[in-house]
């Protein structure tokens, strides 16, 4: 199967470290990706108004450019971009109007969309494509008794007919921590949004997420969080800052994109983690681990 | 049925009078601390119309679009949708909910470009 890579914004500046680990670990694991030629921002937030039509045409527009390049789906890592383009392919696949309508707003587009590629998130392809059990096979350097808590979020599961995994209990990225050789720390917030955009204009009440969420992480004894989204990854950790100041009980933990874990595992070099992106700094934990 | 009532359930997609408020929604929803209508208050106002509580309300903007209530409704009613039609009535008359330009250069440079975009996507027209 050829996959397009999809990387989306974020990918390319604040989380670079998602980008490159990613890159390095599926490279390692025997995945060939391209990333899709003249991608454009997927909008981050799927439109929820039904006459909204025109904030479909990002999605879908990516969506011709994967088609363009003769791949056989697209593979996205943002948990934004994957809930996004996967939920407008969607509603383009059971409206056959809206996708005339969108056909024919785009006419100078080479290829009309026909809602006819697939939209995978990496964890789908590790899990059903490659298996954990060959990701297992090829770990170079187990996460040994790393504790980690995989925070789910909202984008991965839900709604439920687009997401990856149970909507209240999923285990994938456990499942993929335990593959790797790490303890894998179950915690009742791990699918509780961390109140994801509104950090731009009411950083208050992400203070108040982030304290929970990450105090609940705490409370079950993990060392590291792991996330799939750029969004919950900034304020489970940059604003960490703004939580220890208004909760002054808080403790802090570092965050990491399950990728960084991933490319440990499959023995991928230093720099392909950018652990300086990171604003709790993860060196101190992973170095006591003998992991860098 | 009145204008306001018809307009919600077209931009929303949802049946509002399917609601019996039993409060499941608010229940789970993880922002509910700061809102001064509770989300199955949001559907209750909505079935009697009353627009301008549910307008000039602080809680369709505290809304951050998790789904939480959405996949716990045992009515399948998707209030997220319905509170997101509240927001674009109020977006459509151009009231915006944020304005870029009273954001510090700090504040714009420290949130990375997924913040800023689901931000604007959501609260400006
Ligand atoms: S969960 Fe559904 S039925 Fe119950 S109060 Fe909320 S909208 Fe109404
Ligand atoms: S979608 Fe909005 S109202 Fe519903 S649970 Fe999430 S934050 Fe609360």
């Amino acid at each position: 199967m050829k996959l397009a890579y999809y990387p989306g914004c974020t990918l390319k500046n604040h989380a670079k470290n998602f980008e490159d680990s990613a890159l390095c670990a599926i490279e390692a694991l025997g995945v060939e990706v391209d990333e899709i030629d003249r991608w454009n921002c997927c909008g981050t937030v799927f439109s929820l108004a039904t006459d909204d039509l025109i904030h479909h045409l990002a999605p879908v527009r990516n969506l011709i450019r994967v088609k363009e390049a003769g791949a056989d789906g697209m593979l996205t890592l943002c948990a934004m971009c994957f809930n996004t383009i996967k939920r407008s392919n969607e509603r383009m696949k059971s409206s056959p109007e809206d996708l005339a309508v969108i056909n024919d707003f785009m006419y100078r587009e080479k290829l009309a969309y026909e809602g006819d590629v697939p939209v995978y998130h990496l964890l789908e392809l590790l899990r059903d494509e490659l298996t954990f059990e060959k990701v297992a096979a090829a770990v170079k350097r187990s996460l040994g008794d790393l504790k980690v808590a995989s925070y789910y979020g909202c984008y991965l599961v839900r709604p439920a007919e687009i997401g990856i995994d149970d909507v209240e209990n999923p285990t994938v990225l456990d499942d993929l921590m335990k593959a790797l050789g790490a303890d894998a720390v179950d915690f009742p917030l791990k699918t509780e949004c961390c109140a994801s955009y509104q950090t731009v204009d009411n950083p208050d009440i992400v203070a108040d997420r982030t304290n929970q969420i990450v105090s609940s992480a705490l409370g079950q004894g993990a060392e590291v969080m792991v996330v799939s989204c750029p969004l919950c990854a900034f304020n489970l950790d940059h604003r960490q800052r703004e939580t220890a100041r208004k909760y002054p009980e808080f403790k802090h933990i570092p965050v990491l994109y399950f990728t960084q874990l991933l490319a440990i595992a499959m023995g991928c070099t230093e720099e392909s983690l950018k652990l300086d992106l990171h604003h709790v700094d993860p060196k101190p934990l992973l170095q006591g681990k003998g992991l860098i | 049925m009145s204008p306001f009532v018809t307009k919600v359930q077209q931009l929303s997609g949802q049946n509002l009078l399917a609601c019996y408020q039993c409060g499941k929604c608010s229940a789970g929803c993880p922002v509910v601390s700061q809102m001064d209508i509770l989300p199955n208050q949001i559907i209750r106002l909505a079935q009697l119309g009353l627009r301008e509580d549910l307008l000039e309300s602080k809680a369709i903007w505290v809304c951050a679009s998790c789904m939480t209530c959405n996949v716990r409704c045992p009515k399948g009613i998707n209030i997220a949708e319905v509170i997101e039609a509240l927001r674009q009535i109020m977006l459509r008359r151009r009231e915006d909910h944020v304005d870029v330009k009273e954001l510090s250069d700090a504040e714009r440079a420290d949130v990375p470009p997924i913040a800023l975009i689901s931000s604007l996507r959501k609260f400006t027209s």
